[in-house]
């Protein structure tokens, strides 16, 4: 467990030391955010209350996708594209012969990255699309505990995705392919690019079933207070169940990956 | 003490027997770096000077070691002498050409090998890389043909033409970067840690190739290096750099008499036995019946392997000689 | 003198060698990626599917409205059509400039001011991927759609407005991406601000004028000229006024423009790259 705390800090500082990378990243959040907010506002006027949500609370959106689309690793990205250049170059088989989990190394790792680029990353855009737009905030701290508790689980979900896919690159030897699938899908269904409320029908339905509605979604419908007592352990429910069975998924992968690594150029 | 440098080659006129083909004159460079001051948030512009007046000069044909601790100026000397990087003062020339102004031009008559720094393609087998540099240096097909058979011929990579890279070993892809540094027929080759990493029999492949290289072709070498016998087995001259000021210039043997640096004699001997007395030698350890004799460098070691030999039983000897590290260390505390 | 030097023969050798070593690296990469066709195929489609999940977006959005900002469906797929086959022609063709700052970190940026070949075109070709020609399609097929269905009074100055803006918008981009490459040479770990103009001023351009605030709109206009890439020319072709009050003559500027951005975008390419070169960080 301390072997997993350090590797967790370790994630943390590795990203923290990046000021400069930091920053462009708030900017590029920032333009986003701001071209985001004005396609919605002119949405919204067309169609006020669309997707259960008024205008104020859309704009929140907005702005929490920014705020969270680092933290959640909505365009996939951190250990993906290591652990996928690792398999490629069979380094790998030096991390599968050391004492530790390679998921639990890994999740530690992506954990201390997800604290960092919430702080790092989350807090500034917010604050800046706050200072321009007007925003929903929870007056309730409760309601910011179960947000926080919300993201934490969505940070799970997304680490066990990106990981099954990263582990594909055993078998495909080259992973850019699947990391970009990846991202293409956590930006889509999480409602990165618009609520997934607003997705019509059948698709609606689905995407919302999806895990990646972890991601965004849900902490997002927790912040502005559209999950509240039973509604809020469903929500957690399905957030915690996506969890356990990717991750379990990725540890079945993983045997069987294990039992087949080739060493490229051994 | 200082340390006394020996200029090497031609007079500062340029003038005189061979004729500097790299002409190195108070040089410098010098960054200004941001460093976090006193307070966490000011931070404070610095001056270092990397490099901080070299003068040298390099022979056409010649093969030199360039050494020193890391940070000591070695590759911002390399990459002023490329045409990467651009001098902060002082005159640079190699073959004629000021690197920093002409780079390009000055491209076709060099070969560089960075050590860790791969230039071929990952994915492709390395005859495509070589095809790259044909085309890229627009060598004439001709010669290009006759340099690519030379270099496989020399380095061994006949089997390994059309191997992809990524699947090459460390040893067979530093020869696969030397011969793409060469296929040009560069006049000067700049070879940084061309053996870092290396086994011992990829190290002795890339040494060969390089005496001869720079035998049959005259190709002038400049190399740093990290590992001692590196420059034993290649380099007449050696150049020792530290903190952007050459320290020394010269033979390699002196470089040991500078850093008064020892050899060591290591003795077995049939039994246990009191430390070896003996003029001029210093027992340095005592390990049952082996002992490690340390003796100034300069000095043959035969005269001290008879004197034992009269005196103790002797079962078995070896010499050893000094790191490149532990002679640079000596030098230092010799100069300060 | 040597011919890499500067002066106006100099410039001229430098940009044929530039081009031809430019082709020479493209295709090395393109044999490069061919040796994983499965990935090769996988990334082709999902190039083509993430800008298509771009215009998706716009679609559902569409599901629940008849306009967005006074404009239609059709009149906004123009807008997209346009930037995106510009954006993606300037990706494809120098999408990989942004690594610039990892080249400086990592060192491998010396090893290419060794050869004998302009380093903007080795850069420009870097990890050349063919996958790209997704995006361009994206673009040409909403674009596609977008003539078909829309009701315009053509006249041929509107129809060659088309290609002008296309080309003319693919060499704003590229300025743009290479001004941000040479931002990279001081601040190494830019590359996101870079993204914010170039991947923030594609998806800004999707959008019509209307909805944005003025201030931003004359931004795009006079700082950053994106608005040339798509907004005037084709608000032109539409029969529209100029956003936020700007002169109309203003739609028929691009190709000056571009011009002009290819110009400052050189110039700042080789103070960078002098800044580097005495600076070596």
């Amino acid at each position: 467990m301390r072997l997993y705390m350090a590797v967790a800090v370790g994630g943390f500082r590795r990203y923290a030391t990046y000021r400069v990378a930091t920053a462009a990243g708030v900017f590029a959040n920032t333009v986003f955010g701001f071209i985001m907010a004005y396609t919605y506002i002119a949405l919204w006027d067309e169609r006020p209350r669309l997707g259960g949500y008024d205008q104020a609370e859309a704009l929140t959106f907005v702005w929490l996708g920014q705020a969270l689309l680092m933290t959640c690793a909505m365009m996939g990205g951190g250990f993906g594209e290591e652990l996928v250049d690792r398999i490629r170059t069979g380094d790998v088989a030096i991390d599968l012969y050391r004492p530790v989990d390679l998921q639990l190394w890994w999740l530690a790792g992506d954990l201390g990255r997800a604290a960092f680029h919430l702080i790092g990353r989350g807090i500034a855009p917010m604050v800046l699309g706050g200072l321009v737009f007007e925003l929903v905030l929870p007056a309730d701290p409760l309601t910011w505990v179960a947000f926080l508790v919300s993201v934490a689980l969505g940070v799970v979900v997304s680490f066990a995705v990106r990981y099954l896919l990263a582990l594909s690159a055993f078998w495909l030897l080259d992973g850019t392919g699947v990391l970009q699938i990846s991202m293409l899908t956590g930006l889509f269904f999480s409602g990165m690019l618009l609520p997934l409320t607003l997705f019509p029908g059948a698709l609606g339905e689905v995407a919302r079933a999806l895990p990646w509605s972890s991601l965004l979604q849900i902490p997002a419908d927790v912040f502005l207070g559209k999950h509240t007592g039973w509604g809020l352990i469903r929500a957690y429910a399905f957030q915690a169940g996506w969890a356990v069975l990717l991750l379990g998924a990725g540890r079945a992968l993983q045997t069987v990956a294990t039992r087949r690594v080739v060493v490229q150029g051994g | 003490m200082a340390v006394a440098v020996e200029v090497t080659g031609a007079d500062s006129t340029g003038a005189g027997p061979g004729p500097g083909f790299i002409e190195v004159d108070a040089v410098e460079k010098v960054f200004s770096v941001r460093r976090r001051g006193a307070s966490r948030l000011r931070r404070e512009k610095h001056e270092v000077r990397a490099v901080d007046g070299i003068s040298f000069r390099v022979a056409r044909g010649e093969m030199v070691g360039y050494i020193g601790p890391n940070g000591a100026g070695k590759s911002t000397t390399i990459k002023m002498l490329t045409g990467i990087l651009t001098p902060s003062g002082g005159r640079l020339r190699v073959a004629g050409i000021d690197p920093a102004r002409e780079r390009t031009r000055l491209s076709y008559r060099i070969g560089v090998v960075f050590g860790q720094r791969t230039t071929l393609w990952w994915d492709l087998p390395l005859r495509d890389s070589y095809r790259l540099v044909h085309r890229m240096y627009r060598i004439p097909d001709a010669r290009y043909r006759e340099n690519l058979a030379r270099c496989v011929e020399l380095l061994d990579l006949g089997e390994l033409l059309d191997v992809p890279v990524r699947q090459l070993s460390l040893g067979q892809r530093m020869r696969g970067d030397i011969a793409a540094a060469l296929l040009h027929d560069p006049d000067v080759l700049y070879l940084d840690e061309p053996t870092i990493g290396l086994d011992v029999v990829s190290k002795a492949e890339v040494r060969e190739f390089l005496r001869d290289l720079n035998a049959e072709r005259g190709t002038t070498v400049l190399l740093t290096t990290h590992d001692l016998t590196d420059i034993e087995q290649l380099c007449k001259r050696v150049m020792v750099i530290d903190h952007g000021r050459l320290m020394y210039d010269g033979e390699l043997a002196g470089l040991h008499e500078v850093g008064r640096s020892e050899r060591t004699l290591v003795v077995d001997l049939e039994r246990a036995a009191a430390p070896i007395e003996l003029e001029g030698v210093r027992v340095v350890k005592v390990e049952g019946p082996r002992q490690w004799l340390a003796f100034p460098a300069s000095r043959s070691a035969a005269p001290i392997v008879t004197a034992v030999a009269a005196a103790y039983p002797l079962v078995d000897l070896s010499v050893r000689e000094p790191d490149i590290e532990a002679v640079i260390a000596k030098m230092y505390a010799g100069r300060s | 003198m040597g011919s890499g030097a500067t002066g106006p023969v100099g410039r001229v050798w430098q940009l044929r060698a530039g081009v031809r070593a430019y082709g020479l690296i493209v295709m090395m990469w393109i044999r490069s990626t061919m040796t994983y066709r499965a990935s090769f195929a996988m990334t082709t489609f999902g190039n083509f599917a993430a800008t298509a999940f771009d215009f998706v977006t716009i679609l559902l959005m569409f599901a629940h409205t008849e306009a967005l900002g006074g404009y239609s469906l059709p009149e906004i797929a123009l807008l997209y059509g346009l930037a995106g086959t510009a954006f993606g022609l300037t990706d494809l063709l120098l999408g990989s400039v942004d690594r610039l700052g990892r080249r400086v970190r990592d060192g491998t940026l010396d090893t290419l001011l060794v050869r004998p070949v302009p380093v903007l075109a080795q850069v420009a070709a870097d990890r050349f991927a063919l996958r790209r020609l997704g995006r361009v399609f994206q673009g040409l097929l909403v674009l596609g759609y977008a003539l078909v269905v829309l009701d315009v009074d053509w006249s041929p100055l509107k129809v060659l407005m088309l290609p002008l803006a296309v080309v003319s918008g693919a060499a704003i981009f590229a300025a743009v991406f290479v001004t941000g490459a040479a931002f990279q040479f001081v601040a190494q770990d830019a590359a996101e601000v870079q993204n914010g103009f170039t991947y923030g001023g594609s998806t800004l351009l999707q959008y019509p004028p209307t909805i944005f605030a003025k201030e931003l709109v004359r931004g795009v206009t006079f700082v950053v000229p994106l608005a040339f890439v798509n907004w005037l020319p084709a608000l032109y072709v539409l029969g529209r006024e100029a956003p936020a009050g700007l002169p109309g003559w203003l739609a028929f500027l691009p190709p000056v423009v571009a011009v002009g951005c290819v110009g400052l975008a050189g110039l700042a390419w080789r103070v960078g790259l002098r800044s580097y070169r005495s600076t070596g960080s």
